[in-house]
């Protein structure tokens, strides 16, 4: 008998020991398990192949043209200079003018935030309208501003010529305003439709009784619900417009290329020797912008590529 | 006096009619519910009234006032809604005071009203809080509360309660009833659940496909409905049916295969069928057991094939003449599965529907 009360004794205190490993409280984070170094592993080489672009053409910006012409591109510079990102950003030439990227960079300003602005003010009065305040032909004018979004750009390109000829704006500012406008429209409309006809219709029945007009509830209810997607329309805008180079050639006029274009210029240059350091300056202050916002929303970026993937 | 009358109101979706040539006064501060199946209705007569929908045909007057072309917020109407509806990015004062200052409200008018609806409905610590953190009920109150400050004439309730679980729907049912005697607005209170219909009402209107089937006091609605539907509608347990001939004259009664109930003291609706075929209605909880069951004109001996014990009381599964057979008996009674059992029941507390209409006899 005593032996076995002895025996039983080390089975009790393994029970206990596993016992005391069963779940219970907050799950303990593993941070060592073979799936998630494989993940991370995974993770970190795609960063890197991403990355290391980004890091020869930093390195290149900062080196003088004799050691570039070495050849070592991965190699940091010997001598570190900011001299070429303030010629690309001041006296860089552009065909005739020698005045640098500043002249593109607040060009594309001028074109971005009206564009922006007006784009993301019109289309989502519509989606708002199109949602929640149906009216007869109101299904049909959504499938053609859809169908708008399935023809490709370049066939509406010589009508929309002639169009802001019409109008007397061809060749300014306000000329690239409105392509933009126009062209955000039929995907801005959609996102905002959809986001707006989501909300529960209740609500705006309760606003109804409670006196809310048209603009009343679209001010006072839906755009306060709405940020998320505002911002996702705000992102997706910006970076387009910015980054677009098509109708700021053919639009906007010589004065007023926007910044892409101005790059553009710089780097294809035929006169005179390559300047790599100013060529990869000027382009990394070009993508400055699309990047900067990338990193200070990233959560609303992601959302807004998803946006664009599902319904584009 | 009227408070709402609704005329001839009629209202298609493109091809689809939802509402028939609707008739429906409601008298100056009354209770009304509006009890139905899902998809009768119900909604959508809730929003004609209140303006959210566009009548196909005829007028909705409140307080002898044509509104059938008036907004909302004209109508002198408050409403709350089965989803509550509140504004998610305002405080619940926000939340009140929305109405008021859309209506132009001065402000101290609109702190004494905020305060005194608040007070009644006890949700003054919430008044700064969002509704994301507020709990169903809290949220209810609020909604309530924002059709309470309008001082509206009369209070429109689409399915107030049935987001919320069973002990605080019975709480707030409760309530709402208090505020009704408190305030004596005229209600129009939408639901599918017909205890909150029998507790709350001064009046139900049973609604099916569009059309009000039979608007009455509760109790007449229980005792004497006017058709089979509602009849298997109104009541927990639902009412027996009995599939069998009516045989009419001088001395009425109704055969069930071989076996024959008099019908001794049921009041018909009409003129006697001389036969007839129809369905004889008795409720459960009008079924009598043991020597009283005796001592009735129809009494039958079934066997028990079901027990359910419920508590208060007992349902008990029966075949009586080869048909389905509820009984309610006593919570404390310890019948068990094949115990033979005598039955009766009283024949002018039971219905009698005809076979093909389904409308009363
Ligand atoms: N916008 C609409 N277009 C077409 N049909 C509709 C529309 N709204 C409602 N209906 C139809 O009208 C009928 C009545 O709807 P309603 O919402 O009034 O039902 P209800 O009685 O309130 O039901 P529930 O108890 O489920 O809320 C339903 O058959 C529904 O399909
Ligand atoms: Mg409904």
């Amino acid at each position: 008998m005593s032996v076995l009360a002895y025996e039983s004794t080390p089975e009790k205190a393994t029970a206990k020991k596993a016992r005391s490993v069963e779940p219970s409280g907050s799950r303990p984070t593993r941070y060592l398990d073979p799936g998630r170094i494989i993940l991370y592993s995974v993770l970190f080489v795609a960063a890197v192949y991403y990355l290391l672009p980004l890091y020869v053409m930093v390195m290149t910006s900062m080196k003088g043209l004799p050691e570039i012409r070495m050849g070592n591109i991965f190699s940091p510079p010997m001598e570190i200079t900011f001299q070429h990102w303030v010629k690309a950003w001041d006296s860089a030439c552009t065909g005739l003018y020698c005045e640098g990227l500043k002249v593109g960079f607040w060009n594309s300003v001028k074109i971005t935030v009206p564009s922006v602005i007006m784009s993301i003010a019109i289309a989502s009065v519509n989606g708002y309208a199109l949602s929640h305040w149906r009216f007869k032909g109101s299904e049909v004018f959504f499938t053609i501003l859809i169908f708008g979004s399935f023809i490709p750009y370049q066939v509406m390109l010589y009508p929309l010529v002639i169009i802001t000829r019409e109008l007397g704006i061809f060749g300014s500012l306000s000329a690239v305003v409105f392509v933009h406008t126009i062209f955000g429209m039929p995907i801005l409309t959609l996102l905002f439709r959809n986001y707006f006809a989501s909300l529960p219709p209740e609500l705006l029945s309760a606003a109804r009784v409670d006196g809310a007009g048209f603009w009343g509830i679209f001010f006072k209810i839906l755009i306060p619900m709405s940020v998320p997607i505002f911002m996702v329309a705000v992102i997706m805008q910006i970076t387009g417009i910015w980054n677009d180079f098509l109708f700021g050639t053919i639009f906007a006029g010589i004065k007023n290329f926007p910044m892409t274009v101005q790059l553009n210029n710089i780097v294809n240059t035929t006169q005179g020797v390559k300047e790599y350091n100013v060529n990869m300056a000027s382009t990394i202050l070009t993508g400055a912008v699309p990047l900067c916002i990338y990193v200070l929303s990233g959560k609303y970026f992601v959302r807004g590529i998803a946006a664009g993937a599902v319904k584009g | 006096m009227n408070s709402i009358e609704i005329k001839k109101l009629g209202l298609r979706f493109g091809e689809v009619e939802v509402l028939k040539n609707l008739n429906l006064d409601i008298h100056d501060g009354e209770f009304l519910v509006l009890l139905g199946s899902s998809g009768c209705g119900k909604s959508t007569l809730l929003n004609c009234i209140a303006g959210l929908l566009e009548l196909s045909e005829g007028q909705i007057h409140i307080k002898d006032r044509n509104v059938t072309w008036e907004e909302p917020k004209d109508r002198g109407i408050g409403m709350v809604f089965q989803s509550y509806a509140l504004y998610p990015q305002m405080s619940v004062r926000g939340n009140l005071s929305f109405g008021l200052k859309n209506a132009g409200v001065p402000k101290a008018e609109i702190e004494k009203r905020i305060s005194k609806a608040s007070e009644m409905l006890q949700i003054e610590q919430l008044l700064d809080r969002k509704p994301a953190a507020l709990s169903g009920g809290q949220r209810q109150r609020v909604a309530i509360g924002r059709a309470l400050v309008r001082d509206a004439e009369v209070f429109l309730f689409d399915e107030p309660l049935s987001n919320l679980d069973a002990k605080l729907r019975t709480d707030l049912r409760v309530e709402i009833k208090r505020l009704h005697q408190r305030l004596g607005n005229t209600m129009i209170y939408v639901t599918h659940d017909q205890i909150e219909a029998m507790t709350l009402a001064d009046r139900i209107a049973v609604m099916r496909g569009g059309k009000i089937v039979q608007l009455a006091p509760p109790t007449e609605l229980y005792n004497k409905p006017v058709n089979k539907y509602i009849a298997g509608f109104i009541g927990s347990p639902a009412m027996n049916f009995l599939k069998g001939i009516l045989h009419g004259g001088d001395q009425p009664y109704f055969i069930v295969e071989d076996s024959k109930f008099p019908l001794n003291g049921y009041e018909f609706d009409g003129p006697v069928p001389e036969e007839a075929e129809a369905y004889l209605g008795v409720r459960p909880e009008h079924v009598v057991i043991g020597a009283e069951a005796e001592a009735s004109v129809a009494h039958h001996s079934v066997e028990v094939e079901v027990v359910e014990p419920m508590g208060s009381d007992t349902l008990v599964w029966t075949q009586l003449c080869g048909q389905h057979f509820r009984v309610r008996v006593d919570g404390q009674s310890e019948l068990k599965v094949g115990d033979t059992l005598e039955i009766g029941f009283d024949p002018s507390k039971a219905s009698l529907f005809h076979a093909q209409t389904e409308e009363r006899l």
